[in-house]
């Protein structure tokens, strides 16, 4: 065999430039030259040549997880959290089916993420082997491009050109197949390459004559927002600081989606807080009222517009998105501009100081006027009883989180799982810098944050990362603990634990008729003595006395920490725009007199109750 | 500005050169599924062999909205070079080819035999009981002739689907 021939020597045989080595060592190479300093993985049977080959180096380091979703997860909030690519390694067949809903929720939320995924040796594909799952047809629609290396001489230029598409346009997760015959043979390597990608180009310059038009509409205006999303985080810490400086130029009201928290600083007086379902009353009638709109990084999502037909009526929109597919897409724009929101940003600055007409600053003090009337209603308003032994409401829980962890001075990074925590942790905990906010936005994936805590830790060793949980939510990947315990990740997660299915419970009492089908959870573990159990510290709060030193032993505590937080069953997320309304439609909670009736919701109608 | 309230229905024939590598088309027809949107007629074969390029042809159906969603999505694939709606862009020509099988005797048959040569189609098989005919030209007149030949005999129709380009000296 010719393979046994050139290993026997006792150098490698260079064909000019490049020198062949076994596959699994061309891609680490490859790997390192990406600069990549960590991957999160999970062996099996078609990957073992790629774990011989990180054995033998030190440079990579490989973080062992204990599921393939949760890999992906940790993949996601590194990227988040550092602006860099994410590395998965998983085997064939079920190591590369359980990285899909992780590679699904990358792909939604615009996260650079490359999978590397074990296949059977190429003669064997087709052949329902062991193992065998056709993981390119798979991952097709769940990633932004997908890859089988057939043929050695591929293998390092389809790692770099998979990275490239990765973090470049519009970042998303893209999947290398490895057969392992390719991984076992010789292969060349190649450098990066220099020269542009023979197709895939994506504009990120700003056209200059439709910024002169976006400028001259929102020196026109009279009602302005500035309305921004996860696009400006993934445009890079100097894309968010072009906004701040744009939005205090203009003196313009800033709004942000769920994705786009902490671009702009959250307690700045012109930030309005989260739009949309539940988002604040001052930022959902500010977009239904406003006259020009200027949309950066964001995509009309329909958590964000509610009703399409009475999304913001009367304005005229500006829309800056790196993906052209996302423009029109929902909503029709009169200026599109397709750029990286940074670029874009930098080009309004420039324009908006090049463009002599002033702004009309009666008409927009006018607004902020009514804009504040609107913030009166403070919207965001509870009722904490403080008498010892009260329940806790789980807004003071977040509340209280936030206060106390504001004042240490440390650098603080949050993720979520899914329901009505995420929701409050939005809405309660305030972001002031981008890249601190990690949560699964367009997929809604339970069980997202544990694992994407992890990532975070592993890119921070020295700062506080705290999961915001529910108790259904974190039983989903509760797994990683482990992986917690063995590579010593200090990551809190702060249960807010109320037994349901909070928001599941809470769209069954508004929408269903209180009838709580399926979404009370009986049997819940003891989660201090689950955390006890995965070598970590369990902590407890069932009244509002405790909460205040639970949050303060947990954060003390150098170890991975499970705080049992628990709260009100029967509290609700508001305000809420229910699916089919429109932005004037918003329900309020009880604490505002409560436009909420027994068995139904103002503004539901049969056709929103097919929403989601 | 395209208003959301514009439901009117267009027909787009568009051509997107694709880098001619495994999988380029299930991601082409995969999109159309997943998004839900119609196609009415696909064609693909590589077109240029010094560049490893394909040409795909599709005919596609939707409001302009949706027709404007089809071009981007299909653009921001990785492989794809060029899209181009000949629809949109000029005149273009669009045609197919279909090989049609008609099983006749006495009448019908020489009818078929008649129609086939009033409409250019050429008898490319032919047995006692049955002709198969040739045809290329426009998607109208393939289906106007393989109406008349239902009612003398049409047995089977094999059908390429559209394959479209720009008149003129534009290229896309």
């Amino acid at each position: 065999m010719t393979e046994t021939k050139m290993s026997s020597g006792t150098a490698q045989t260079p064909i000019g430039d490049t020198e062949l080595q076994a596959g699994a060592e061309v891609l680490l190479r490859a790997l390192k030259d990406q600069g990549v300093e960590v991957i999160f993985g999970y062996p099996g049977g078609a990957v073992l040549p790629i774990y011989d080959a990180i054995f033998q180096q030190n440079a990579i380091r490989h973080i062992l997880v204990r599921h393939e979703q949760a890999a992906v997860h940790a993949a996601e909030g590194y990227a988040r959290s550092t602006g860099r690519v994410g590395v998965v390694l998983v085997t064939s067949g079920p190591g590369a089916t359980n990285a899909v809903t992780g590679l699904v929720d990358a792909l939604m939320d615009s996260i650079p993420v490359v999978c590397l995924t074990g296949q059977v040796p190429t003669h064997l594909i087709g052949n329902d082997a062991f193992q065998e799952a056709d993981t390119t047809g798979i991952t097709r629609p769940a990633t932004k491009h997908n890859y089988l290396v057939k043929k050695s001489e591929d293998l390092a230029r389809v790692v770099h050109e998979a990275f490239y598409v990765a973090r470049s346009g519009r970042p998303g997760p893209v999947v290398i197949d490895l057969p392992k015959d390719i991984l076992i043979g010789k292969a060349p390597y190649q450098a990066p390459p220099s020269a542009a990608h023979r197709s895939y180009r994506p504009q990120t310059e700003p056209d200059a004559g439709q910024i002169a038009k976006a400028v001259a509409l929102l020196k026109s205006a009279k009602r302005p927002v500035i309305y921004t999303g996860g696009g400006v985080i993934n445009a890079g810490t100097a894309a968010s600081a072009a906004l701040a400086a744009f939005v205090r130029k203009t003196g313009f009201p800033c709004t942000s989606t769920l994705m786009g928290l902490g671009a702009y600083p959250a307690n700045d007086p012109q930030f309005l807080g989260m739009l949309g379902m539940h988002g604040t009353y001052e930022a959902n009638l500010t977009m239904h009222g406003c006259d020009v709109m200027l949309n950066v990084g964001a995509r009309f999502d329909d958590r964000v517009t509610g009703r399409l037909n009475a999304f913001s009526p009367g304005s005229h929109k500006i829309h800056i998105d790196i993906d052209p597919s996302s423009i029109n897409k929902n909503v029709p724009v009169e200026v599109p501009i397709v750029a990286d929101a940074g670029r874009a940003l930098q080009a309004l600055l420039a324009a908006w100081d090049a463009d002599p007409t002033p702004v009309d600053r009666p008409a927009i003090a006018a607004w902020w006027k009514q804009i504040d009337g609107w913030r009166a209603i403070q919207c965001l308003r509870f009722t904490q009883d403080m008498t010892k032994g009260a329940i806790i409401k789980p807004q003071y829980a977040i509340q209280r989180l936030y206060d106390i962890t504001r004042d240490l001075g440390r650098e603080i990074f949050i993720s979520t799982e899914v329901g009505q925590h995420q929701m409050w942790a939005a809405q309660y905990f305030r972001f002031d810098h981008p890249n601190h906010w990690m949560t699964s936005g367009g997929l809604g994936t339970m069980g997202y944050g544990l694992p994407s805590a992890m990532g975070v830790q592993v890119a921070h060793p020295d700062a506080l990362v705290i999961d915001i949980a529910g108790e259904a939510s974190i039983l989903m990947n509760i797994q990683e603990m482990s992986t917690l315990a063995q590579y010593r990740l200090p990551v809190k997660v702060f249960i807010l634990n109320n037994q349901y299915m909070g928001m599941v419970r809470q769209w069954q009492e508004l929408l269903h008729g209180s009838r709580y089908s399926e979404s009370y959870t009986a049997a819940l573990p003891d989660f201090v003595k689950l955390a006890d159990s995965f070598h970590g510290v369990g902590l407890r709060a069932t009244s509002v006395d405790q909460l205040d030193d639970v949050i303060r032993e947990m954060i003390a505590l150098d170890r991975p920490v499970i705080a049992d937080i628990c709260v009100d069953q029967t509290e609700n997320c508001f305000p809420m725009i229910p699916s089919g309304a429109a932005h004037n439609e918003m329900i309020l909670g009880a604490e505002h007199g409560g436009n909420l009736q027994a068995g139904g919701a103002a503004g539901l109608t049969d056709e929103g109750l097919v929403l989601v | 500005m395209p208003s959301p309230i514009d439901t009117t229905l267009r027909s787009a024939t568009i051509s997107v050169l694709v880098e001619n590598e495994a999988g380029v088309l299930a991601r082409v027809i995969g999109l159309f599924s997943g998004r839900g949107y119609n196609i009415d007629s696909l064609t693909v074969a590589p077109v240029e062999d010094g560049r490893n390029r394909s040409r795909i042809n599709i005919v596609t159906s939707g409001t302009e909205m949706v027709i404007e969603q089809i071009k981007a999505q299909l653009d921001r694939l990785v492989p794809v070079h060029r899209v181009a709606d000949l629809t949109l862009e000029g005149p273009h020509i669009a045609r197919e080819m279909a090989l049609i099988k008609v099983i006749a005797t006495g009448n019908n048959r020489a009818e078929s035999l008649r129609l086939a040569d009033a409409f250019r189609a050429r008898v490319v098989d032919a047995t006692t009981e049955s002709f198969v005919f040739e045809m290329t030209g426009s998607t109208d007149k393939l289906d106007a002739f393989v109406e008349l030949m239902r009612p003398l005999g049409l047995a089977e129709v094999s059908r390429t689907g559209v394959a479209a380009i720009a008149r003129g000296a534009r290229i896309i």
